[in-house]
């Protein structure tokens, strides 16, 4: 593909998601609207490298998936022609200001968090609709097969429009129910697009957008401003993670003078914001969010304050008593009172030994106590957890040099 | 609109007097949305029937409910309704979903 035409692809990428939402919202079915939109990029990709860029993108994308939409619909023998006009997708060529197009993809996170879902359909289904992730990535994410995935996928989209799911922003009063799953999708959002295979700026960029819109329908949410600090101190690292040769950089190696300034002020300040607001009852986001501002604020990797991690991921363990937020506390432990310190707390975690990187700290605090032959041995567990690839190439080089 | 079957799932009982009256008051106050339903007899009252191997196969009757359970399907409504959320709240308001729970099962166009 040549540069030109990989750009254009990402208009449409980018401008495709937006329209997916609206289209979604007249047309009612997901299916329908994704077959829609894919022809018209499809469409849109051919005219556009033949004629160029037209001016308004997206109005063109969503006439013509609006057209194609039609199209779907008369082919149907079940419909009528009064069904389609009721849809409102026939009529003049929307103008759609900023206002519909951001409305529109929050109907649509509201849509995939629906209480009538379960938690497993609402995430798979925000990974595919929202995040524009494939049905085998999705796989790969929850530890499924590609058949069953597109089997519980298909069910979703068929509950959604044959039960009548709406697609409209929840009233006030049901909103705090729905807040959870919401920000949960958004953070998932974030987290594909930052730590996946590759880095994805557009998914972090999205997932950004969609926080700031959340905290804007619900100013008061401590959470979403969380949220929001989380996604920004951790983007603010971005570029730092991975090196020109796509390899992963750790955090205490990664060049601090490269952080975007901006974003870590932004977050710091929202931290600030966050944590006065829920004082003592704070949530994982605040917390995750007031951990990554630690890391921000510290000049090097050496000047870190570990104690106020470990702190923190104590009050993290008492809302979100996990194994994995046990391995990191017991990390940030090995930092603060040595490796044996920090050894002994992952060596008391059970029901990890699948996940590669409880098998790669050991194995790092182990070098560092200077059990070598441990530290390899624990070196190959993780590689035989599968990791993914920039943390495999990580995990042999680490290998390399501490033989 | 569209119709949903609210299929109410409530202890194994002939209904008491008191539970009529907060079914009439459901009725009244939700008249607009409703399409139809009925209560039902107990589950010892009831008769399973399957076909076997199929339609015009032989009829096998089993003295019963479909399933066994601590509760079972008690009565049921047709309500009309704009979207899920709607019949969500007019089900909410049914008795039974206060004891037991109630299903909303959208209807086939027939």
């Amino acid at each position: 593909m040549t540069e030109a035409s990989s750009a254009l692809a990402e208009i449409v990428r980018g401008e495709g998601r937006r329209v997916l939402a609206t289209l979604i919202r007249t047309t009612g079915s997901v299916t329908l609207a994704e077959d829609a939109v894919q022809e018209a990029a499809i469409e849109a990709l051919k005219h556009w490298t033949a004629e160029g860029l037209p001016d308004n993108p997206r109005a063109w994308l969503t006439t013509v998936a609006r057209r194609k939409a039609v199209d779907m619909i008369r082919r149907d023998a079940n419909r009528t022609d009064k069904e389609v006009e009721a849809m409102d997708l026939t009529g003049p060529a929307p103008d759609l200001p900023e206002s519909v197009v951001r409305d529109d993809l929050l109907r649509l996170v509201f849509t995939c968090c629906h209480p009538s879902l379960s938690h497993a359909s609402q995430t798979t289904l925000s990974l595919n609709t929202l995040c524009g992730l494939s049905i085998a990535d999705c796989a790969r994410l929850m530890l499924t097969t590609e058949t069953a995935m597109a089997r519980r996928l298909g069910r979703v989209k068929q509950k959604i429009a044959v039960a009548g799911i709406p697609y409209r922003i929840p009233s006030d009063a049901e909103l705090p129910e729905r807040l959870d799953a919401v920000a949960s999708t958004a953070y998932l959002m974030f987290t594909a697009g930052i730590a996946g295979e590759t880095v994805r700026p557009e998914l972090c960029d999205e997932a950004i957008r969609l926080a700031r819109l959340l905290g804007e329908l619900m100013p008061d949410e401590s959470s979403l401003q969380g949220l929001l600090a989380l996604m920004l101190l951790t983007d603010a690292r971005r570029m730092t993670r991975i090196d020109a040769a796509g390899d992963l950089v750790l955090l205490a190696d990664q060049d601090r003078s490269q952080w975007d300034r901006a974003k870590i002020a932004d977050g710091l300040e929202l931290v600030e914001r966050a944590l006065k607001r829920s004082r003592h009852r704070a949530g994982r986001f605040e917390l995750q969010a007031a951990i990554a501002a630690v890391h921000a604020s510290a000049t090097s990797s050496d000047d870190t304050d570990w104690a106020d991690i470990v702190e923190l991921y104590d009050a993290l363990l008492l809302v979100e008593p996990t194994d994995v937020v046990r391995l990191n506390r017991g990390v940030a432990l090995g930092e603060r009172d040595g490796p044996a310190a920090g050894l002994a707390a992952l060596d008391e975690l059970e029901g990890l030994d699948r996940f590669h990187l409880w098998h790669a700290c050991r194995a790092e605090l182990l070098v560092r106590i200077g059990r070598t032959g441990e530290a390899a041995a624990a070196f190959d567990a993780a590689l035989s957890c599968d990791p993914p690839a920039a943390d495999r190439r990580h995990l042999e080089r680490r290998i390399a040099a501490s033989r | 609109m569209t119709q949903y079957a609210a299929l109410i799932y409530t202890a194994d009982t002939d209904p008491s007097e008191e539970t009529g009256t907060l079914y009439d008051e459901f009725g009244n106050n939700n008249g607009a949305s409703l399409r139809g339903g009925a209560g039902l007899h107990p589950t010892s009252t009831a008769t399973t029937v399957r076909v076997q191997g199929g339609r015009g196969g032989d009829v096998v009757t089993t003295d019963g409910p479909f399933a066994e359970a601590r509760e079972v399907l008690a009565g049921f409504y047709l309500i009309e309704a704009a979207d899920l959320d709607e019949a969500v709240k007019i089900a909410a308001q049914i008795p039974g979903a206060w004891e037991g729970g109630v299903e909303l099962r959208p209807t086939l166009d027939m």
